[in-house]
């Protein structure tokens, strides 16, 4: 059953979910993502997992959200608050959007998930380190440089050629 | 633990809902990101989810892999979407002819 932290957090992430997608403003559609970002961290404490929490809090509400948001300042005005959308396309999107759900919930339903409960003790967050450095540390090597990569590659790609001739030429 | 795991499903099942209708409505390109973070999210919620309930670490080291890879992957799309600005003057994806430069 679920108690009244769990409804409450429901409600703020789906809700700021719509809002990001539906509000007018893309800069007030940022900090409703924020919002969904902040209630997927608090489902994460509920889940008691106090890491990934805040992980989750560094990485996206810390550095993901803000740099959208610098994004979309960097948008001309018009563009922040114009909502170019076709009529019959948004219509089958809400279909598509309801026959997800209840087809998804449908097979969940079915498939006996709602018995599970748990009483184990949560995990300790040293056994997370322990899987990072014991069974994926190959795939932890990966990420670096994934990670690596991506920031070269996106420093690459913004660069602006006119800048930085105009730098060279002066 | 008062709630159950069909909870949390339900929530991320919602979430991934929601994250597809962005995707396939949408054409503005930056609230087309906004509903792929909404997709990973849904996925990290369950992998947590199932962590906790089946008890495993392994789920949560997923979920960090998981935020991890998707913030390289918003930093590569803002660039991108920064080099679509610059070269149409706008976000609309229908107005996006070609990436080259």
């Amino acid at each position: 059953m679920a108690d009244a932290v769990f409804l409450a957090l429901s409600i703020m992430t789906i809700g700021s979910a719509i809002a990001a997608l539906e509000v007018r403003s893309l800069i007030y559609g940022s900090i409703a993502l924020m919002g969904t970002l902040g209630g997927i961290a608090g489902f994460f404490l509920l889940l008691d997992s106090p890491f990934v929490a805040m992980f989750q809090i560094a990485v996206y509400i810390g550095s993901i959200a803000v740099l959208i948001l610098f994004t979309v300042m960097l948008v001309r005005r018009q563009l922040i608050f114009i909502k170019i959308e076709d009529k019959r396309r948004r219509y089958a999107g809400i279909g598509l959007m309801l026959i997800m759900m209840v087809g998804i919930g449908a097979v969940v339903l079915s498939s006996g998930i709602k018995t599970i409960t748990t009483d184990a003790p949560p995990v300790d967050f040293r056994d997370i380190g322990g899987d990072f450095l014991i069974y994926y540390w190959p795939a932890l090597i990966l990420m670096g440089f994934i990670l690596a990569a991506s920031v070269i590659g996106a420093l690459t790609l913004a660069r602006r050629e006119d800048v930085t001739n105009d730098q060279h030429a002066s | 633990m008062t709630n159950t795991l069909l909870d949390f499903m339900i929530v991320s099942i919602a979430l991934l809902a929601i994250g597809i209708y962005g995707v396939s409505v949408k054409r503005n390109a930056i609230r087309m990101l906004f509903a792929i973070e909404m997709i990973v999210n849904a996925a990290n919620l369950n992998l947590v989810a199932f962590a906790r309930f089946l008890p495993s670490s392994h789920g949560q080291t997923f979920a960090l892999f998981s935020i991890a890879i998707a913030a390289a992957e918003v930093g590569v799309g803002l660039a991108l979407i920064i080099v679509a600005y610059r070269m149409y003057k706008n976000v609309d994806i229908a107005e996006f002819r070609s990436l080259k430069g």
